[in-house]
């Protein structure tokens, strides 16, 4: 379990308190108007920020004092997933080895995942080779890689087209998904929510409403999401 | 409110840093403060030295922006071949060594120049570089393009469809759009080439002189190297310490244009220009101006490198060590002041632009003269303050691409858990080298050519390339000198252009 635990925080004059438990091994939507709190609250789960009042907890443990680098989380963001100057297996050897200093085992494992999200060839390329899709795999492979059990996804597939789009959802559904990680996912459109996830959460005025299935969340909608959905 | 809970990059060599230029600059300004003799005022002469400084540096300034604005106009609105190329060479003065140029002034202007010849052709009385016009014709030389290019920015920062509002009116456009923008721009770039002037030592050095053009630093070097005076020397180096931190102060409140000169490419579409004759005329002079000297130093220079003496040899390779010590200090220093951010960065890196070579100077050989002989550290002392004075310059290029990195990747790199090190060698150094190779090349050219605190420390053993070209010129050895002033032309843009290249070299960001 993944819990928020009267979290609070503030910044400015804007303020996100959350209080809910997100279930583990499963994939989650965060869906809400721009502002409301969404980035800020992956932000304070992957130790971004530190929270004003309040724990987050994983597995009974406060993660309060981790750095975001030792935190059970690996997030991927809207951009800047990847560092330019690094070839796509240095990128993603990144997840094994920090210092970039892989043994023949890390390097073999490295090999693997970029077989198995489609990129078998393309190890030594620099991102700029690569299109925008194949960029988003090579996050995908690296947070596959990283051994932590949390995934923070936010809207990191929002600049590709709709088709792309949908095949990088279902890679996180097969590959992540089914790899057992909580994955927690910012998105703005409700058919993503509907594509994979098992549960969706509604942020709006500052606060985080309790997940609910992501059929009985757009079958019975809030009022705050009819609003949002208009 | 949320705190950011991330602090990716290592602090303390960014501290040590600091504290380097602090006892550098504040440190030695103690030094000469607690030494200075109050009680016994200002002499008539010192008062003298004072008048000069702030004179000849106003004139200067005064003289480089009114000659800067036609010129400037000529070039934004014309198109030509050459252009960007004679853009780009205007930049090339920041790097010339001061002792080079007067060499090639002295070629074009001094006895026996190519002016007087032509003077003397025509029965007509010849002139003297030498004194108040000499300094400032050195200064305008080495401020009229530096002037040029702030205000060529000026003027190619009015957006285009301003000239075709104008034009569409047929409203004037020097009273519409470029008065106003000469009346926001030109006061900045005169009070940076008055600090400039103020502080500028070597041209004092080989063209001032005497008791009707001495400056302030010229004073400072006469003291304490002639009449080994510590007293005066440190009174004098409060005064001129004064001057400088009025000047930037006054500097410190203008908001300033890039000098770095990026996008001056464009020509914008006119349609109210008549004569271009003129325009081209003004750049054709300004062209010859600049150009002529520096053909001169190659020129007679050539013949020179036959004539050099052995230690002369030996004195390029010292600049060589010195240059290149000063470059990877001034780089170190920049970048882990860049890697530690906030206020005490701010600060050191505007600092050394305040500070004067020769204060710096006087205040480090009253620290260290009890203790050795400063022959002896003539050269760290040298590495030390030219790195630091060349600090700004390099900070500003590295700390914007450190901010950029820390905006795009800090996040990601805080998330995969790089150690501080890791951070450093994995992002930071493979994507600033751009940057780094430039800032290098900048301190490597400036150290290469600087004829300043090393004049007040080194003995024969310890001279430098610049200080060995002086001697030659002070012993009459014109021939000889032109032949150092082409070795230390070539070196100083070879360290430049090596540096520059090395950062440039296969980098896809």
């Amino acid at each position: 379990m993944l819990i928020c635990d009267n979290l609070v925080i503030e910044q400015d004059d804007f303020r996100l308190t959350a209080d809910i438990a997100f279930g583990a091994g499963m994939i989650m939507a965060l869906i809400g108007p721009s502002g409301a709190g969404k980035s800020t609250l992956l932000a304070a789960l992957a130790g971004f920020l530190s929270p004003d009042a309040g724990r987050v907890l994983w597995q009974g443990r406060d993660l309060a004092p981790l750095p975001p680098g030792q935190r059970p989380v690996s997030a991927i963001f809207q951009d800047n997933n990847l560092f330019p100057h690094l070839t796509i297996s240095q990128n993603i050897g990144l997840a094994l080895r920090p210092s970039l200093r892989l043994s023949r085992h890390e390097r073999a494992a490295v090999g693997q995942v970029l077989e198995s999200v489609g990129l078998a060839g393309l190890a030594d390329r620099k991102p700029a080779a690569l299109s925008g899709g194949q960029q988003s795999r090579a996050a995908l492979g690296r947070v596959l890689l990283a051994d932590r059990p949390v995934v923070l996804l936010d809207e990191p597939f929002a600049a590709l087209g709709p088709g792309l789009k949908d095949e990088m959802l279902d890679l996180v559904k097969t590959k992540l998904g089914a790899a057992g990680r909580t994955i927690l996912m910012v998105t703005h459109d409700p058919a993503d929510a509907k594509r994979i996830a098992d549960q969706a959460v509604f942020v709006g005025d500052g606060r985080v409403t309790p997940p609910v299935a992501t059929q009985t969340f757009f079958d019975n909608p809030s009022p705050a999401l009819i609003a949002y959905l208009g | 409110m949320a705190q950011r809970a991330v602090a990716i990059a290592p602090r303390w060599p960014g501290a040590a840093a600091a504290a380097l230029v602090l006892v550098l600059t504040i440190g030695t300004l103690a030094a000469v403060g607690w030494r200075a003799e109050w009680q016994r005022g200002l002499s008539p002469a010192d008062w003298a030295a004072i008048r000069f400084t702030i004179t000849q540096a106003l004139v200067s300034a005064g003289l480089s922006v009114l000659l800067a604005i036609p010129v400037a106009r000529a070039l934004a609105r014309r198109r030509f071949r050459g252009r960007s190329a004679l853009i780009t060479l205007m930049g090339a003065p920041f790097l010339l060594p001061v002792v080079v140029a007067v060499i090639g002034l002295l070629a074009v202007f001094g006895r026996g120049g190519m002016v007087n010849s032509g003077l003397a052709w025509l029965g007509l009385p010849t002139i003297t570089i030498f004194g108040f016009h000499g300094v400032v014709l050195a200064h305008v030389f080495f401020n009229l393009p530096l002037a040029i290019r702030l205000i060529l920015q000026g003027w190619l920062a009015i957006p285009a469809e301003r000239f075709r509002l104008a034009a569409s009116l047929n409203a004037p456009v020097g009273r519409l759009l470029e008065w106003p923008m000469l009346r926001s721009v030109v006061p900045g770039v005169f009070l940076v080439i008055f600090l400039i002037c103020l502080t500028s030592f070597a041209v004092a050095l080989t063209l001032g002189g005497g008791p009707r053009a001495t400056t302030v630093e010229l004073a400072i070097y006469q003291a304490l190297r002639f009449d080994f005076d510590l007293g005066r020397a440190s009174l004098l180096a409060c005064v001129q310490f004064g001057l400088c931190v009025l000047a930037a102060a006054i500097v410190w409140r203008l908001s300033l244009v890039d000098t770095m000169g990026v996008g001056l490419d464009r020509v914008v579409q006119r349609w109210d220009l008549r004569w271009p004759v003129a325009d081209y005329l003004m750049i054709a002079l300004v062209a010859a101006f600049l150009f002529t000297p520096l053909a001169m130093v190659v020129w007679r220079g050539v013949p020179g490198l036959m004539l050099l003496p052995a230690d002369v040899w030996a004195a390029a390779v010292r600049s060589v060590i010195v240059s290149a010590a000063s470059a990877v200090l001034c780089v170190c220093m920049a970048l882990a002041l860049a890697l530690r951010g906030g206020t005490l960065t701010a600060i050191v890196g505007v600092i050394p632009l305040a500070a004067s070579g020769l204060v710096v100077g006087t205040g480090a050989f009253l620290l260290v003269y009890q203790f050795i002989n400063p022959a002896h550290l003539a050269l760290p002392i040298t590495i030390l303050v030219n790195a630091t004075l060349a600090l700004p310059f390099a900070l500003r290029a590295i700390g914007q691409a450190v901010d950029g990195i820390d905006r795009n990747f800090g996040r990601l790199g805080a998330s995969l858990g790089l150690s501080r090190w890791a951070w450093v060698r994995i992002v930071v150094l493979p994507r600033i080298r751009r940057p780094l190779g430039f800032g290098a090349g900048l301190a490597a050219a400036l150290s290469m050519g600087d004829l300043g605190v090393i004049t007040l420390f080194a003995g024969e053993a310890q001279q430098t390339l610049p200080l060995a070209m002086y001697r030659l010129m002070g012993a009459y050895r014109m021939e000889a000198a032109a032949g150092a002033a082409l070795v230390l032309l070539v070196l100083s843009f070879a360290a430049f252009w090596i540096c520059d290249q090395r950062g440039r070299g296969d980098a896809d960001l």
